[in-house]
């Protein structure tokens, strides 16, 4: 058994031991049903070296990939979510010497929350701080049960810490607020049914329960009852998902106006559930970079504006470099079109729908598994690893690297 | 394939009409378990007494707890029983794979989350330094642990269901996501 590190979420769990056998993973202990399958995956369908179709070799890719990113007017680099902090530091690099526009697969998602949090206007803290001290949990628009399956077991609800040494009966209260009873909303104690996009109104009636006023949305019993449990907490943590932050959109200011009201009380922390393994690595480092988390172009100096987005580059650029992330099945189909129009390259390890529109396929070893790295975990602690079974493949930093030297 | 997709997408046709492996449905099989009640509705109703119990209710119990077989009662086993025998055997089927606690788990349905790996009080009093932290199990000792993305039953004589004098323990099951484990 070799130790491995999962990269199949943002939660990077460092206690897998697995061996691999012919054309598999052959025993894993620890790893959830998901992150076997992200393991497991990878034996079949990997990609190959290919330039327009057509079987070539790594050289060949890399400097048809170069030429492209070189003769392009506004080239985009876009995904670095599943790559590591080495390759990511080396993908603003090459946008620096190309004037390229970067982002990545927040600016579709949570970029608004992890914002507010690298840039200290909510309070935040880590999971192990979860672990030891937190007696409520707020899952708000999230479902980490499904989307990240050892949360709860591992950091934020089932575990005992320094100060939580009962167990989640006595010394946790777990709240799910969601449109749906969502898998974890049914383990938790207390649940709140919204309505689609009906955040807005709850976060004003918890803010009223909080000022000892009626609420005007809910069960107003209920309502009343959350206010108690919110005030009598030692240490509160929420768990925002996509679900509030695609319901509050333009009004964050709400989460904050709440934060700020419950950090009068008792404190409170925030930590966001990214998706993908590095995705805060990437903001992270775009910030120290440049100031700004995403939507970044390099063309006549540093610059950062909606339009820059994938939305808006995707209509506006003429070339792009997808690296860890499959924007063609996970985008719009408007987006996914336009994308699959310019001449695209695309470092993955495995098939996925924009390897198969791709112009450029470069293969890389996977992170965790082939590759050593560090990355970002989704409440900002850094985590290097080791490859649990080196291959001879380039990773993505190997691959940017080539390509920079190339351009 | 790749040019498909990609002309694909730049015709705006439906990308899900292509049906590669990577779409393409997987039915999954979910063992139901049964209840006393429906073992029950299967068996004579005589209370005849000759499998040493004194009601049919009592024996359903017995069968579901393994403590029974079906075996046991003789007049299950004339010409007029011969289908309520044959769907008694199907649904009691599931059982087979039960551990002596009773504990069934069903592979399909788990996904490897390890709350009941953490919430399980033996699991926690055997393995303070792992299970109860929330970490992989370091110790032998301990009743559940995750393999291959699905949870799996090492020692069942450790647990609290085991044997004459059983507490009925529940901490597995109501931690449980999507009901993969269930006791008989």
């Amino acid at each position: 058994m070799v130790k491995a590190v999962c990269t199949g979420c943002s939660l990077l769990c460092e206690d897998i031991d697995l061996t691999l056998k012919a054309g598999g993973v052959g025993e894993a202990n620890n790893l959830c049903r998901k992150g076997f399958g992200h393991f497991s995956a990878l034996f079949n369908e990997r990609t190959i070296p290919r330039v327009d179709n057509q079987e070539a070799s790594l050289d060949q890719a890399i400097s048809e990939a170069a030429k492209i990113l070189k003769n392009a007017k506004k080239p985009l680099l876009y995904g670095w979510s599943s790559s590591s902090q080495e390759a990511q530091k080396v993908g603003v690099d090459l946008a620096r010497k190309l004037g390229a526009v970067i982002d990545d697969t927040t600016s579709f998602c949570q970029d608004v929350l992890m914002d507010l949090v690298l840039k200290g206007k909510i309070p935040t803290c880590t999971l192990d701080d979860v672990r030891n001290f937190a007696d409520v949990m707020i899952f708000w628009g999230s479902d980490p049960t499904n989307s990240h399956p050892r949360h709860l077991s591992r950091f934020s609800y089932y575990p005992r810490g320094e100060k939580r040494q009962k167990g989640y009966e006595e010394e946790r209260d777990s709240i799910a607020v969601d449109v749906r009873k969502s898998s974890t909303a049914k383990l938790c104690k207390y649940y709140f049914k919204v309505a689609p996009g009906g955040d807005a109104d709850f976060i004003n009636s918890v803010i009223s329960v909080l000022d000892g006023k009626i609420p005007r949305v809910g069960d107003k019993k209920k309502m009343i009852e959350l206010g108690t449990v919110l005030r009598k907490a030692e240490f509160g943590v929420i768990f925002p998902g996509l679900g509030l932050v695609s319901a509050l959109q333009d009004q964050m200011g709400l989460l904050e106006t709440l934060l700020a009201k419950l950090n009068s009380i008792k404190p409170y922390k925030v930590i966001p559930t990214s998706e993908h393994f590095n995705t805060r690595g990437f903001n992270q480092l775009l910030m120290s970079e440049t100031g700004f988390i995403n939507r970044v172009s390099f063309k006549g100096g540093v610059s950062s504006n909606p339009d820059l987005g994938i939305e808006g580059a995707s209509r506006s650029c003429d070339a792009a470099l997808i690296i860890g992330s499959d924007p063609l099945s996970e985008l719009p189909f408007g987006v996914a079109r336009r994308l699959a129009k310019m001449p695209l390259i695309a470092i993955d390890p495995r098939r996925s729908l924009t390897t198969d529109a791709a112009r450029v396929v470069i293969p890389s070893a996977m992170y965790g598994l082939e590759s050593g790295g560090s990355a970002i975990r989704t409440d900002g602690v850094k985590v290097s690893f080791s490859p649990a079974y080196p291959a001879e493949k380039p990773n993505d930093e190997e691959i940017l690297k080539r390509i920079m030297e190339a351009v | 394939m790749s040019k498909d997709c990609a002309a694909m997408l730049q015709s705006g046709n439906n990308l899900f009409n292509e049906r590669s492996p990577r779409f393409t449905k997987v039915p999954i099989r979910c063992q139901i378990m049964v209840s006393a009640m429906e073992i029950y509705q299967l068996l004579p109703k005589t209370n005849c007494k000759k499998c040493g119990i004194p009601t049919c209710m009592a024996f359903a119990v017995g069968l579901l707890r393994k403590e029974k077989k079906l075996e046991d009662c003789p007049i299950l086993f004339e010409p007029k029983y011969e289908a309520k025998l044959k769907k008694l055997r199907e649904i009691l089927a599931p059982l087979e794979s039960s551990s002596e606690t009773g504990l069934v788990i069903h592979d399909e349905k788990c996904f490897g989350c390890g709350n009941c790996v953490v919430a399980c009080p033996v699991n926690v009093a055997n393995d303070p330094t792992g299970c109860a932290l929330g970490h992989g199990p370091t110790s032998d000792k301990v009743i559940l642990n995750v393999e291959n993305g699905v949870v799996k039953c090492l020692n069942p004589k450790e647990c609290r269901r085991f044997g004459p004098n059983k507490i009925l323990c529940n901490a597995c099951t109501v931690t449980c996501p999507s009901k993969a484990i269930e006791f008989v």
